[in-house]
């Protein structure tokens, strides 16, 4: 007992330290022992015998694996694009126009962020068995159509949030000058609105990339056997046994998230600046 | 005048048309479609007849799947619960914490959040299963106890049992509160955040202990938040799929694994639909319940001071 901690500086107490440490172990041994054992030389993951990047060998000469790897990657991919331009424009209607029926509008676009995922899921092999059958001897990228609609719909909402909200901080005096100087909407729109809204575009992007890459029971419900996403495929493998190979798909996968989650908030922090 | 006036009406077009018709093609036909399906029958393998039966409904009142709801419901109480009790400590250190903590520790609890579902479910069959490494760490306290009483000259304490963790009730429930943490953490440090400090410090002042005062000054004053993250929680958790289908036992079916089934396997698609309906309803029900508190709460609170 050095020096008396101020009453509220909760974090120097050692049971707030504690507290933090146990709930980061809860929360990080696991994954963290999962990224360790995917170098681990043994069949069995438990014990460790030494380095080795067998798994990784392995990983790149599954054929299905990267198959369903690169599938994520693609539909993510186009479900980004098409979510950032539904997104944005779904975001600058409703802040921008007054009009009848407005209310719903603003529901029905932030339902598909409430709905539990089973019964999205469920809507969408309903959809895409019973009306709109997507014909499965299409070329790929287009025979991933379906899940990349899919996508979409829950993708969107989370680009028009983004979007809604640093749209609250454009100063709409901007775009009228630019009207004054002799712009139409159009070049008002893309030389004014559009640079203000890049920071967003961008959180935007990776939020739904991120979004539709890690989506598992949707996709479960909309993809077929010839498109099988990564999680799909780590799904199905988990349920005939648990090897390594999964934990090194795993990885790859975790480093793909983090790259993500880090571009995101260097550009935010830039954004904020 | 009037060109200019075309040329703003069909601006709106361009905006409103795209994501309004995205949404009624992609999202609520769909759904339509399951609420239609919810009221039909099935009359052969792949031919469903929409009569307007309500007979799928009342199969889903039957005590089987009102138990298998209520106890869906339970389950995701208990994690909520136990979110909040781990949560709270948690939103509250990063509140108090330095700015550059808080920006630190807020990454680590959302870091997990961005990382694939499947992935985390799968790194918590490694930990809790009969060699994974919860029973190796136990083992090796059974086997140092062990090796201690016999040095005090008691009975060693016999073979290790492992205990059986995966594939039951609690890794079901290790495994939501596992995912869902960061759903309660995010709100809680939001309501938290906004506290005024000083009312805290008051409290001290005036001489209330600091449990009594998290218990009179802070719960209540962040309670839209504690309930937003409650119910924030409780959602998700009430539909979760992939938590109890990897790590739950037979006993261990939610709802939303009753609906899977109701389409893949037992292929009742009419009886799936009346289901998904029934906890799109107990869904929107927590909703309006969080709109109701924070509402009544927030302006409570405001009254308060």
């Amino acid at each position: 007992m050095a020096t008396r901690r101020a009453p509220l500086e909760y974090n120097r107490a050692w049971q707030m330290k504690l507290w933090l440490f146990v709930v980061f172990f809860f929360l990080y041994a696991p994954l963290v022992a999962l990224v360790v054992f995917s170098f681990n030389d043994s069949k069995r993951n438990i014990v460790w015998r030494g380095f080795t990047l067998d798994y990784y060998k392995k990983f790149f000469n599954n054929e299905d694996l990267l198959i369903a790897f690169a599938n994520s990657l693609t539909i993510a991919l186009f479900a980004t694009l098409i979510s950032l331009v539904i997104g944005a424009l779904a975001g600058i209607l409703l802040w921008r126009y007054r009009f009848f029926g407005k209310t719903a509008v603003e529901g029905a676009f932030t339902l598909p962020i409430v709905v539990p995922e089973i019964c999205m899921g469920v809507s969408m092999l309903l959809f895409f068995t019973r009306v709109l059958p997507w014909p499965n001897d299409l070329i790929w990228p287009f025979s991933l159509g379906s899940i990349i609609i899919a996508h979409v719909s829950f993708c969107f909402p989370f680009v028009a949030l983004v979007v809604r909200a640093r749209l609250a901080s454009f100063n709409q005096e901007q775009e009228e000058a630019a009207r004054d100087l002799g712009a139409n909407d159009w070049q008002a729109f893309r030389d004014v609105l559009l640079p203000h809204l890049k920071p967003a575009l961008i959180a935007g992007a990776l939020l739904a990339f991120t979004l539709s890459l890690d989506d598992f029971v949707i996709t479960f419900f909309t993809s077929g056997p010839d498109t099988v996403t990564f999680p799909v495929k780590v799904y199905s493998m988990l349920r005939f046994s648990v090897t390594p190979e999964v934990n090194a798909a795993s990885t790859m996968l975790i480093v793909v998230t983090i790259v993500l989650m880090a571009l995101m908030m260097l550009i935010q922090g830039r954004g904020r600046k | 005048m009037a060109s200019q006036k075309k040329e703003r009406r069909l601006a709106f077009l361009a905006t409103a048309l795209p994501p309004i018709a995205w949404v009624v093609a992609f999202f609520l036909a769909p759904l339509a479609i399951v609420w239609a399906y919810s009221f039909g029958q099935n009359v052969s393998l792949t031919e469903v007849d929409i009569s307007g039966t309500f007979a799928n409904y009342a199969r889903a009142l039957q005590p089987l799947y009102l138990g298998i709801f209520a106890k869906s419901i339970f389950v995701a109480g208990i994690t909520t619960l136990l979110c909040l009790i781990i949560g709270f400590p948690v939103a509250l250190s990063i509140v108090f914490a330095s700015e550059r903590w808080r920006a630190w520790i807020l990454l680590l609890i959302m870091l997990p959040f961005w990382t694939n579902l499947l992935i985390r479910t799968y790194a918590l069959i490694a930990v809790l299963r009969t060699q994974g490494y919860v029973n190796f760490t136990l083992e090796w306290f059974w086997d140092q106890g062990s090796w201690l009483m016999t040095l005090v000259g008691l009975e060693p304490l016999g073979d290790f049992t492992p205990l059986q963790l995966l594939y039951n009730n609690f890794a079901v429930v290790f495994g939501l509160v596992y995912v869902h943490l960061p759903f309660m953490v995010l709100p809680l440090y939001a309501a938290l955040d906004r506290l005024d400090k000083s009312l805290i410090e008051a409290s001290l002042d005036l001489g209330a202990g600091h449990i009594r005062t998290l218990f009179l000054i802070v719960v209540p004053l962040a309670l839209p938040g504690i309930i937003s993250g409650i119910i924030i929680t409780f959602v998700p958790a009430l539909g979760a799929y992939l938590t109890p289908d990897l790590l739950g036992g037979p006993d261990s079916q939610m709802i939303a694994n009753v609906i899977e089934r109701q389409f893949k396997k037992a292929n009742d698609w009419p009886f799936g639909a009346a289901l998904s309906f029934l906890l799109m309803y107990a869904t929107f029900a927590a909703i309006a319940l969080r709109v109701y508190f924070t509402r009544g709460k927030s302006t409570d609170a405001g009254h308060g001071i």
